[in-house]
């Protein structure tokens, strides 16, 4: 319940600039070698990686990921698009994935979400991707099914995983982002 | 009645001082089934699990005797990959959640057996990239067991390689699905493939014999050997055999896992015994037995079972949803399913066109977008689904819904298209009365009280 906020750091809100540092390209050198059959296999983890780095996948990463795999551009755009975990604009140093699947529904996740766009400022349709605070520190969104019903509603905040998320709860996590 | 639990897979999950450490596994007796298994012998743990008649936990309860059979380890000159499936995300369900977080070396120990007993030197364990702390706790044990000689090469002495490696997805439900997770482990969009082939078994990772199992069936093999097939089909019912974990949500008093003998206990035991009871005095509704796309089952249904009489010959007798024992075969005959365990209860304050409507969100997002039945079919459903509930439904709409939904179930590469279907027929079905009274009270607004299930 009171697991500490971890992430955020500066990277995690982009803008995708920086350095390609050597421990990054090590580090996925390394992830090739887990697929010896086939290299394309590591795309997935190559977009995580470069997401976790720089915030979010613009063209920079797709276009230096396909040249790591041999791949064209538009076969590594194309899984950007598909997967919901990546994204191509920065979202804010606080990511918060909000449960919004049926068992965290009937435990109020409706509530949780409402009283998270409050607390953040943000506004917004929530079909249309993360709503994202204006000073960029927070963005929100709803997630499908976060694996954890009989503790509902559940949230992630970054990477960290927080359960019966009440509107008092979210309050606390919200103050806890500095 | 007092059934109570049975704890195998989850016998030191939540225990006090139990740690997910090497260490402490191996002081519970770890990792000494694969040593019992490499004495046995590959073929010897395959003859086992066809004993066993253990069925797949993921969703289908397809054996998984049967599944390993179709491919010869001895015949086959490919490389066989096998994958473990932890891309846990039908809603309603939990479980393996807590064997990765809480006893991942248990997983590990069931994965290397399988891998051993179907000749396999690379696995790859496939999870969803929302369990951020699962992934950094399979790969410090990964790391602990190849340091301690259970992974890597010359496992034990044995003369047997294997490596491991955890793949994280990137949050695309389709992907629990067997052939759109090799497709997406093969780095592209997770297309279920056409079949046949059926299985992939025939053709699987990068054209490969492959071999996709649950992260709770893998931990179930590691049991198997503990025990020998024989022990373990005693445990649990004739075709329903070994332990099962229950993930109960929704209106109950006491929500949780909760493992059990499969068919050990019922419907009813479950929610008012284990379970404490509908929340707030209220009363129950109707339940989704199997994960979210499991057909929903209301309270005060009657089923017809078919049991042998005394005299031998079958009789059909009445079944309450309450008296269904909770296994593959019971919820089946119900018209339902055992499907991934997760079991969603609603009470009598809840709405069913807005939990259907949440339910139907869930789908539209998630289609992978690949035949059109289903792509343009659960936006529709989702799109109908939502202007009933805002007060703006049209007189044919529950037709409608129904029509959309039967088109979509059959006509699909995968069986997302039923999955997405079956809620929508059910509910239709069994509460129909309740979609049109809201159709005809249109423009009154809608219920908020729980700030609408549907976003």
């Amino acid at each position: 319940m009171s697991l500490p906020l971890e992430a955020g750091t500066e990277a995690c809100a982009g803008p995708e600039k920086g350095e390609i540092s050597a421990d990054l390209v090590r580090k996925a050198d390394e992830i090739v070698r887990q697929y010896p059959a086939s290299k394309r296999s590591a795309v997935l983890p190559l977009l995580h990686l470069w997401q976790e780095q720089f915030g979010y996948l613009g063209p920079r990463g797709v276009e230096w990921i396909s040249q790591k795999l041999d791949l064209q551009e538009i076969q590594v755009l194309e899984l950007v698009t598909f997967y919901p975990w990546f994204r191509q604009r920065p979202y804010g140093r606080f990511h918060f994935r909000v449960c919004r699947t049926l068992p965290c529904a009937l435990g109020g996740a409706g509530k949780t979400f409402a009283a998270l766009e409050k607390l953040m400022g943000v506004k917004g349709d929530p079909h249309h991707g993360a709503l994202v605070s204006e000073d960029g520190r927070f963005s929100l969104e709803y997630a499908e099914c976060l694996a954890s019903c009989g503790t509902a509603p559940v949230i992630l905040c970054n990477d960290d995983f927080h359960e019966k998320v009440d509107e008092a709860r979210a309050a606390e996590l919200v103050a806890a982002c500095k | 009645m007092a059934v109570k639990e049975r704890r195998l897979i989850l016998k030191h999950v939540d225990a006090p001082g139990y740690t997910p450490d090497l260490a402490c596994y191996r002081k519970h007796g770890g990792y000494e089934n694969l040593k019992k298994g490499l004495a046995m012998g590959a073929h010897a743990i395959r003859e086992e699990v066809k004993k066993s008649q253990l069925r797949g936990r993921g969703g289908a309860g397809f054996s998984t005797g049967v599944k390993w059979g179709f491919i010869d380890p001895a015949k086959v000159t490919k490389p066989i990959y096998l994958i473990c499936n932890a891309d846990e995300s039908e809603p309603g369900t939990f479980k393996d959640r807590q064997i990765i977080h809480k006893d991942p070396h248990q997983l590990l120990e069931g994965m290397i057996l399988s891998c051993f007993a179907n000749g396999v030197k690379l696995a790859y364990l496939y999870i969803r990239c929302e369990f951020t702390t699962g992934w950094k706790v399979l790969e410090k044990a990964i790391a602990e067991a190849k340091a301690a000689g259970f992974l890597g090469k010359n496992i034990l002495s044995s003369g047997y390689d294997l490596e491991i490696y955890v793949h994280r997805g990137a949050g695309a439900y389709i992907c629990g699905e067997e052939t759109g997770l090799i497709e997406s482990l093969e780095g592209k969009r997770a297309y279920p493939r056409i079949k046949p082939p059926y299985f992939p078994a025939v053709l699987g990772l990068y054209m490969c014999p492959t071999i996709v199992n649950n992260v709770e069936t893998l931990c179930n093999v590691k049991h198997i050997v503990e025990m020998g097939g024989d022990a373990f089909a005693k445990i649990g019912r004739p075709n329903n055999t070994g332990t099962r974990i229950l993930c109960v949500s929704g209106d109950v008093v006491k929500p949780g896992y909760y493992e059990f003998e499969c068919g050990a206990l019922t419907m009813g035991e479950l929610i008012h015994n284990v379970c404490g009871g509908i929340r707030d005095g209220n009363r129950l509704k109707a339940v989704i037995p199997g994960g979210s796309s499991a057909k929903v089952l209301r309270a005060g249904e009657v089923y017809k079972f078919k049991q042998k009489g005394p005299d031998g010959a079958m009789v059909e007798i009445p079944m309450k949803l309450e008296d269904i024992p909770l296994d593959f075969d019971s919820l089946a005959t119900a018209g339902s399913m055992a499907g991934s365990g997760g079991i969603i209860v609603m009470d009598h304050k809840r709405d069913m066109v807005e939990c259907l409507a949440n339910i139907a969100g869930f789908y539209a997002h998630e289609s992978c977008g690949q035949c059109t039945p289903c792509r343009e079919g659960v936006l529709w459903m989702k799109k109908i689904l939502a202007r009933i509930s805002e007060g703006h439904g049209r007189g044919t709409d529950a037709e409608l819904l129904k029509d959309v939904a039967d088109k979509i179930a059959g006509r699909t590469i995968c069986a997302f298209g039923e999955a997405a279907a079956w809620p929508v027929q059910s509910f239709l079905a069994k509460f129909k009365e309740e979609f049109n009274l809201r159709i005809r009270r249109n423009g009154t607004a809608a219920k908020k009280d729980i700030v609408s299930l549907i976003h």
